[in-house]
């Protein structure tokens, strides 16, 4: 695909957004440029607008003004129904929590963002669609028993975090967002997810972009942005 | 796979799910039991007289008239006499002539005082004639006909003795004790009236009343049954009669002459259209019946809207993971739709269900108790369209939740902001 040869996987220009209500706040990017391949750690204190930030990169809310490309495409051009497609084909997210659907068993969770996205599935499908699944699942260390049986909200936080991991990489989607996805678990987990995340990123060649208000995961990324310096926020009345 | 998500999502609330469907099934059970009754009520009631073109009686009204001659319900604002009768009987247009005399009774049940000829034109259901179910009319001046739900109810049968009460009261003190009846026949059910009536002839209305003078014995008075088989017993006066027309074109003329009889105020009516205008009295009731039922059911399904409602703050993170791996909102709506429909259906069948077990177990005590038939039968078309509209209401109701969860997805986007 055309889109996916450019050099970069996301860029932000004069991106202006607010949220109105009872609690005002806006966001302010000027320029934010990510490359393909590249795994990028967005830092900032809790509640900085990481999340209303990386909304914005997944094309669930869309710029007041200015302009967010992923892939070469201005998402906030793009009509909503063919925005959701574009999100689900593009990206695969990852939350600090509550990833899964609990009451659905792990493997359907993980084969979830199919539904919506036909070239994932398509490319999911070359080794079987519920094969594919398991081996992302097994070689996230998730023991095979799990997958079927289980259902979702059985599993660990850990575990958990390892299915939804296991759901944004499936079918090989370009980007991967995860917001704060390391934050509920312990420090030697935390680094034995990323490691896990980043082996089944590089061998796809997939972005990874996460964000944290924990600046000590830096070492295992390949750039550092702190949200101050990309980003101006402003509370109360617009 | 939505699908299958969307059924174990609602089976994981199972227990607001079974009692959401509960609470609409309930309503919708009483929905189609009211339904049923109303027909079942609507037919027996327009079933209760048939093949009789005219009734007359005391000038009243056509509705009162009927109640009391036909329903046996109520009493009579006055008799009308023999000779005036008989001289309605003899126009040439009049084909035969049922007379009724009420006024006593048994138990509770009415005594109907008559001739032979009630046996034979009393016609009920599409022009059904009664029938016995064991014995025959009346031949001795003290025989009497019980009604199948009297002798059911007394456990009488053929040969029985029974004492007639003057007036109307259950435990009336007023016997004719010196003056007992013999079961002379027992008539098959019908569904009217006339199940719950003893039927005697008019001359032994007449000599049980022999010594009687306004509602009490004449004190020394004591006429024998010897003595009484040899005095004139026409009758002098009846409270209504039935009459049959040899051609039914004749029916105005007979009413109107029946009406501008010179001798005494006299009242005819034609049965049908009383019937409907009784109907019409009685119908009220039975629309207002039909209102609380649809209410019932509205509350229910607005009950699952709040139910549903109340779940969404608890799986807006649901949502949010939905539309995080690209579900657009519409998909979010068409769920909780979808689930609105699926509770609302399996209401409709638990409903229908209920009520099927519901008539099984209470129709022959409503048969026995009311004489009203309810047919136990697959769903009227007219069923079936309520049945519709309570899906329709389901899914309305569903909006609710459904457009809420909507907007909510829509400005939650992935983060759940609360």
């Amino acid at each position: 695909m055309a889109l996916a040869d450019g050099p970069l996987a996301a860029a932000l220009r004069d991106v202006r957004f607010a949220w109105r209500g009872r609690a005002p706040f806006a966001l302010a990017v000027n320029s934010l440029d990510i490359a393909r391949g590249e795994r990028m750690l967005l830092v900032g204190p809790s509640g900085g607008g990481k999340s209303t930030l990386l909304s914005l990169l997944c094309g669930v809310l869309t710029p007041g003004s200015g302009s967010v490309t992923v892939l070469g495409t201005d998402i906030g051009r793009l009509p909503g129904a063919a925005r959701d497609r574009f999100r689900a084909e593009h990206l695969g997210v990852v939350f600090q929590m509550f990833n899964l659907l609990p009451y659905a068993s792990v493997l359907d969770n993980v084969l979830l963002p199919l539904r919506f996205a036909p070239e994932r599935r398509a490319r999911a499908a070359r080794a079987g669609v519920r094969a594919e699944g398991t081996r992302l699942l097994r070689s996230l260390g998730l023991e095979e028993q799990l997958h079927d049986g289980a259902r979702a909200s059985s599993l660990s936080v850990g575990q958990q975090q390892r299915v939804a991991a296991a759901r944004a990489l499936i079918g090989a989607p370009e980007i991967i967002v995860a917001d704060e996805p390391t934050s509920a678990l312990d420090r030697d987990r935390q680094t034995a997810f990323l490691h896990l995340l980043f082996g089944e990123a590089a061998r796809a060649g997939t972005t990874v972009i996460m964000v944290s208000h924990d600046a000590s995961l830096a070492p295992q990324f390949d750039r550092i942005i702190h949200l101050a310096d990309v980003a101006t926020i402003s509370r109360g009345s617009p | 796979m939505l699908l299958r998500l969307a059924f174990r999502s609602l089976t994981n609330r199972w227990l607001t799910a079974v009692l959401t469907v509960l609470a609409i099934g309930v309503s919708v059970t009483l929905l189609l039991g009211v339904e049923r009754v109303r027909t079942g009520a609507r037919a027996s009631f327009a079933d209760t007289i048939s093949g009789t073109d005219l009734i007359v009686g005391a000038r009243s009204g056509a509705v009162n008239l009927l109640l009391y001659s036909v329903f046996r319900i109520g009493n009579a604002t006055n008799n009308i006499s023999w000779r005036a009768l008989q001289e309605v009987a003899s126009r040439p247009e009049v084909a035969w002539t049922v007379p009724i005399s009420l006024g006593d009774s048994h138990f509770g049940h009415r005594i109907v005082g008559t001739t032979a000829a009630y046996f034979e034109h009393y016609r009920y259901r599409q022009r059904q004639p009664l029938t016995f179910r064991s014995g025959g009319p009346f031949r001795d001046l003290f025989d009497a006909v019980a009604g199948a739900d009297v002798a059911a109810a007394l456990g009488y049968k053929l040969g029985d003795h029974i004492v007639v009460a003057h007036g109307l009261g259950n435990t009336s003190f007023a016997q004719h004790a010196d003056k007992p009846f013999v079961i002379a026949g027992i008539l098959a059910k019908t569904g009217t009236p006339v199940d719950r009536s003893v039927h005697v002839s008019l001359e032994a209305i007449t000599a049980i009343h022999v010594d009687w003078q306004g509602g009490a014995r004449i004190p020394g008075f004591t006429t024998t049954l010897e003595q009484v088989r040899d005095l004139d017993l026409t009758p002098k006066d009846v409270t209504a009669a039935l009459i049959g027309l040899t051609s039914r074109t004749a029916v105005f003329r007979v009413q109107r002459a029946v009406n501008d009889y010179a001798g005494e105020p006299l009242t005819a009516i034609l049965p049908g259209v009383a019937l409907q205008e009784l109907w019409g009295i009685v119908g009220t009731a039975e629309a207002a019946l039909a209102v609380v039922s649809a209410m019932t059911v509205v509350t229910a399904l607005l009950g699952m809207a709040t139910a549903i409602l109340a779940t969404l703050n608890e799986r807006r993170r649901e949502m949010a993971v939905l539309r995080s791996v690209g579900a657009p909102p519409r998909i979010i709506l068409a769920l909780l739709l979808a689930e609105a429909a699926t509770l609302t259906a399996a209401s409709i069948v638990v409903g229908s269900l209920l009520l099927t077990i519901a008539l099984l177990a209470a129709r022959p005590i409503i048969d026995a108790r009311f004489g009203l038939y309810l047919p136990l039968q697959a769903p009227t078309p007219r069923e079936l369209l309520l049945l519709a509209a309570v899906l329709v209401g389901g899914v309305a109701a569903g909006l609710l939740p459904a457009v809420r969860a909507y907007r909510m997805s829509l400005a939650d986007g992935m983060t759940v902001r609360t």
